[in-house]
């Protein structure tokens, strides 16, 4: 389990972190979804000990993060966004060096190493240099260093940024199987679809507050089930609706062509945050064409 | 302090992968100091009643260790800044005190390995000394010494070029004016007394003194203790304040 409570950080003049609070549950998957430069990598630097936080308390699995250090990193594993492998080591050596960081005995690290290389489908490359491996691999490999001392909570700071679909699905499946081995994971990503498809609960970062947490289900009935998308001038408007038939009501009034869709939780996350994170998880403000309609709103922020 | 084994592991191995490179780099400057110095301008020197070569060799031995010491800080950047390693041992259950000691260990091998090469030229040279427990002990407490003022520095620039600069101006004029290539006492008092407070002085005395099979006086052995101390113990606590 983590617990944050009021977590702060300041760089000089610049607060990244507001006063954040949560928790999350053991085994439970949890994305932390926002724009560059919310706060979602120094949440996970402080929880992790590398960055001291300003003020503020974390536990991880009961274990305070500063007065426990040494204990609270032992059950911890982390794939930070940047590759940090060690190029000139192979794949089998990276990870030895981990287990004996984590103080493994030489069976465990061996027995773990052929385990994981297995897991993440990389047992034929263990004895190549990293050097030589391809960007999908190293991420997996870095997968595999992290899980390697069996960690009960796992953090994953934009795990598949800048991997193409077929290797971000496949390390989406990986972290599924992770999950369901029971490991606790915290995940940040700008990526809305993998907070979507593989969180439980997510939390919307916005300049280093939290503007929004629950399930991706709750959080797209906040601004109802169906979408309603019309070009008008070149801009793309978009009105939600509670029910289909609401929708279908709505065009039956109206002139021009329509698209009915599902709502999906960049929806969600426009209409909450009145901002959209674009591809490389830059920010831009959206306009209010993107707000539920009057009668949704008038059905309260818990959505029809 | 648990924990030291990995990062000296890790080290080892990557000098392993790149060894013969690593000696061939080392053999450098001791090849060209010793043409250029010794047989060049000083086949006909003197020094205490000994020739220039055996005065050379010494201070080369001092400065040499000196160097390849030092040079743990350039692998400790690449592993900051380019790979980003580390973040990993910041991540894991390792005490800095742990750390800086697997980082201090693997610049001490790193300069017995550059010593033993000069060693191998001076006796390709016909150069014999004596290279005795004093001379052994003077090289690792020189050794530990450089590579506990690396790790410190390595902590405190902010990037490559940082790290360029600092061996500038803290490793070059050293390696010249530490008593490694001319007699200190040769210098004016004056000139003397501010070479003498250089921390590879007090190592090329000692160096040189073994060498020579004479016993070597205990006051830089004592300097070089309290001196290399101070720094690993300032180098744990840069490595804290690196955190951030």
């Amino acid at each position: 389990m983590i617990e944050i409570v009021n977590l702060v950080k300041r760089y000089k003049t610049v607060k990244a972190l507001n006063g954040v609070s949560f928790r999350v549950e053991n085994g439970e998957m949890f994305a932390y979804l926002g724009p560059n430069g919310s706060g979602k990598t120094t949440t996970i630097r402080i929880l992790t000990g590398l960055t001291k936080p300003t003020a503020g308390d974390a536990y991880l699995n009961g274990c305070h993060f500063e007065r426990d250090s040494l204990k609270a990193k032992r059950q911890c594993g982390l794939v930070p966004q940047v590759i940090n492998l060690d190029m000139e080591l192979t794949v089998r050596e990276n990870l030895d060096l981990h287990g004996r960081l984590f103080q493994m005995t030489s069976e465990e690290r061996r027995a773990r190493t052929d385990a994981l290389l297995e897991y993440v489908e990389l047992d034929d490359q263990c004895d190549r240099l990293v050097n030589h491996l391809s960007g999908g691999m190293k991420r997996r490999v870095m997968v595999a260093r992290a899980l390697l001392h069996a960690p009960e909570i796992l953090f994953l700071d934009e795990p598949t940024v800048g991997l193409d679909p077929t290797i971000r699905r496949r390390i989406w499946s990986l972290l599924k199987k992770i999950q369901q081995a029971g490991t606790t994971i915290f995940l940040t990503t700008h990526y809305i679809e993998e907070a979507e498809f593989l969180a439980d609960r997510v939390a919307f970062l916005d300049f280093g507050n939290i503007v929004q947490l629950d399930t991706p289900d709750n959080l797209k009935a906040r601004i109802g089930e169906w979408a309603l998308d019309k070009m008008v001038d070149g801009h793309m408007h978009t009105q939600y609706f509670p029910s289909r038939e609401g929708a279908q009501a709505f065009i039956d009034q109206q002139q021009g062509s329509f698209s009915l869709r599902r709502v999906n939780l960049e929806d969600a996350f426009l209409t909450l945050t009145g901002k959209k994170v674009t591809a490389d998880g830059s920010v831009a403000q959206v306009s209010t064409d993107h707000e539920p309609t009057a009668a949704l709103l008038a059905t309260g922020p818990d959505g029809p | 302090m648990r924990g030291w084994f990995p990062i000296y592991l890790r080290e080892m191995l990557i000098l392993r992968r790149k060894l013969l490179r690593q000696i061939a780099s080392m053999s450098v400057s001791p090849i060209l100091y010793l043409i250029a110095f010794g047989l060049g301008m000083g086949s006909d020197i003197t020094i205490h009643g000994r020739s220039y070569l055996e005065f050379l060799i010494p201070g080369l031995v001092a400065m040499t260790s000196m160097v390849q010491a030092f040079a743990i800080a350039t692998e400790i950047n690449v592993a900051r800044f380019y790979w980003g390693i580390f973040e990993e041992f910041q991540a894991s259950p390792l005490s800095d005190p742990a750390y800086v000691t697997g980082e201090a260990l693997a610049g001490i091998t790193r300069a017995i390995l550059s010593v033993l090469v000069v060693i191998l030229i001076a006796f390709l040279s016909g150069v014999r000394l004596s290279y005795n427990l004093f001379f052994w002990l003077a090289v690792i407490l020189n050794s530990f010494l450089f590579a506990s003022l690396a790790i410190g520095l390595a902590m405190v620039v902010k990037s490559h070029a940082d790290q360029s600069l600092l061996t500038n101006f803290v490793i070059t004029p050293m390696a010249f004016l530490g008593g490694t290539f001319f007699p200190l006492d040769k210098m004016p008092i004056w000139v003397q007394s501010i070479l003498k407070l250089l921390p590879l002085t007090p190592a090329s005395e000692a160096i040189r003194a073994s060498a020579y099979g004479q016993t070597p006086p205990g006051f830089p052995y004592l300097i070089l203790t309290v001196l290399g101390c101070t720094l690993f113990g300032l180098a744990i606590k840069l490595v804290k304040k690196a955190r951030d």
